[in-house]
């Protein structure tokens, strides 16, 4: 062939010229409500993956923070010196190892703590409210607990001891619920992500039809048809999940931002101890920069693998 | 390079669509394929093609038995094969020069390595003030243009034509025909199928490969 002079329209076509335009159809209002539902998929297992950080966090903080106090428990008796008894236990407390300070609360505050509950003005000199003494403890191991129990037993019989121990396998058990929970939604929603990519990925094939059987005459290889849908999948995987996990992260952001307002108002207290600050913290945010990039994956690969098996049954 | 040896082909648990088919296309041939309208002339081009299996007899090509071929050296050998469609099968989402460029791409050359000669083809097919206009802005001829010039940028060993020439005026139909030619004096088995007496008789040293009925007749050239 000779070549031939190039007009200036030609010129300017020469110059114009598109590159390693994706072979897939990049835009189809299939792959745009596939978006959509990566984007909610993606900000649903955030939000599941987040709270259960935030309850398991919150309960180790619990956790933490009732282990490392115990109370001594004196049953008023008639006859018998509260106060005294008190002191006594506190002072036993005291010298027991691993025991940072043991504190017997008065009367005026033990009526305090009982307020919420029986309100103001009450006459609570005539009940037999049993008197406390709060011990603090830098990190109680049984071992420390028993020796306390053996030396109130011995020095002060009127005392019981309570360690928390039921109220923590309560926690305990609760906090695994809600996570394992959560673990079981996380699941079920990226399963159901699953799903939703593969009946894109065949309804995009289905559509784009022409396309691969036009790729295969001119010679192209199934790995190479492939991955051209993986590509395009991946691109829509990341845009949605894009959208969905920083929608997510955006609304940790302003929870936690809100949390600090609340936290003075009314029930905020109650919500604090329950969710802590709602503060993810870098893990979290890491977590959920993760989570994205799983999703993006998850849609190139296992777009990738439904073609492969598409086009091992096609000549 | 290709031999056909009593193939036949049905679909499902109808009659044979072509049956007893027995021919060779030898390298550096011409022929055209022709025959009445639902005669089996694509039907026959597709097997060639190797995108339909016969469901009896055995094709030969390019020394490979086709019934034995692994997807890998299915791909190999379209690659040295050039298809022109009747309905063009250009990817509309793509430029006149993208389509071109296609089967090159698909080889993993890079743009820069092919770009000179997909834009001089497409200026000797006449489409270099079309190269970045899509499929549908382009008119029949043009398609049919930027197909037979994808079919021709790997410069193939074999080319298969469905009624290239089937959209063009006479003056085109000539100039494209005259391309073929060139092709197959470089060394390029030409199969064109198309209905045309007179672009037929415009190159009267090609075989005619006859179908009618389901059956193929060969015609050489000194007995036309």
């Amino acid at each position: 062939m000779n070549a031939v002079d190039l007009s200036d329209v030609e010129r300017d076509e020469d110059a114009r010229l598109k590159r390693e335009v994706p072979l897939v159809p990049p835009d189809s209002i299939a792959s745009r409500a596939l978006v959509v539902v990566i984007a909610i998929m993606t900000f649903l297992a955030c939000l599941t993956a987040g709270g259960a950080l935030l309850v398991a966090d919150a309960s180790r903080s619990w956790r933490s923070d009732i282990a490392r106090q115990v109370t001594i428990e004196i049953k008023p008796r008639a006859g018998e010196n509260t106060e005294a008894i008190l002191a006594k236990a506190a002072e036993v407390a005291a010298r027991t190892p691993g025991v940072i300070d043991a504190h017997a609360l008065s009367k005026s505050e033990s009526d305090a703590m009982l307020e919420p509950w029986l309100g103001q003005g009450v006459d609570l000199s005539q009940l037999p409210i049993p008197q406390l003494v709060i011990v603090n403890m830098a990190a109680p191991q049984a071992a420390q607990l028993d020796l306390l129990r053996d030396s109130l037993a011995k020095e002060v019989p009127q005392a019981s001891l309570d360690d928390h121990r039921i109220w923590l396998s309560r926690l305990d058990t609760m906090a695994d619920v809600i996570v394992a929970f959560a673990s079981a939604l996380f699941v079920l929603m990226i399963v159901a992500l699953g799903t939703a990519i593969g009946f894109a990925t065949r309804g995009a094939m289905a559509g784009t039809r022409e396309v691969i059987e036009v790729l295969h005459f001119v010679g192209a290889t199934d790995a190479y048809i492939a991955t051209q849908f993986q590509t395009h999948f991946l691109r829509l995987g990341l845009r949605g999940a894009l959208v969905g996990g920083s929608t997510a992260a955006l609304l940790f952001a302003i929870a936690s931002l809100l949390s600090i307002w609340w936290r003075h108002s009314a029930g905020g207290e109650e919500i604090s101890a329950l969710f802590g600050a709602f503060a993810l913290g870098a893990v979290g945010y890491i977590g959920i920069a993760i989570i994205c990039a799983g999703i993006a994956s998850l849609t190139g690969l296992l777009s990738r693998s439904i073609v492969f098996n598409h086009l091992r049954q096609v000549l | 390079m290709l031999r056909f040896e009593n193939v036949g082909l049905r679909y499902g648990m109808g009659a044979e669509v072509v049956r007893d088919l027995n021919f060779s296309i030898a390298p550096q041939s011409f022929q055209f394929l022709t025959g009445p309208s639902g005669a089996g002339k694509t039907t026959l081009l597709r097997l060639m093609l190797l995108s339909l299996r016969p469901t009896r007899g055995s094709i030969q090509i390019f020394g490979e038995d086709s019934a034995r071929l692994d997807k890998g050296t299915l791909t190999n050998l379209r690659r040295r094969i050039g298809v022109v469609f009747q309905d063009f099968r250009l990817l509309d989402h793509l430029t006149t020069y993208e389509n071109v460029a296609l089967p090159l791409r698909v080889m993993g050359r890079t743009e820069g390595s092919y770009r000179a000669e997909v834009v001089e083809l497409l200026r000797w097919v006449g489409l270099g003030d079309r190269m970045n206009a899509l499929p549908v802005v382009l008119s029949g001829g043009e398609k049919q243009r930027a197909a037979i010039a994808r079919a021709l940028i790997v410069r193939p060993e074999l080319l298969l034509a469905d009624e290239p020439t089937g959209n063009v005026d006479p003056a085109m139909a000539w100039r494209l025909l005259r391309l073929f030619v060139e092709l197959h004096k470089s060394g390029t088995a030409v199969v064109i199928a198309t209905h045309d007496l007179n672009l037929m008789d415009q190159f009267g040293q090609a075989r005619r490969l006859v179908v009618g009925d389901g059956r193929l007749t060969v015609f050489e050239p000194d007995s036309q």
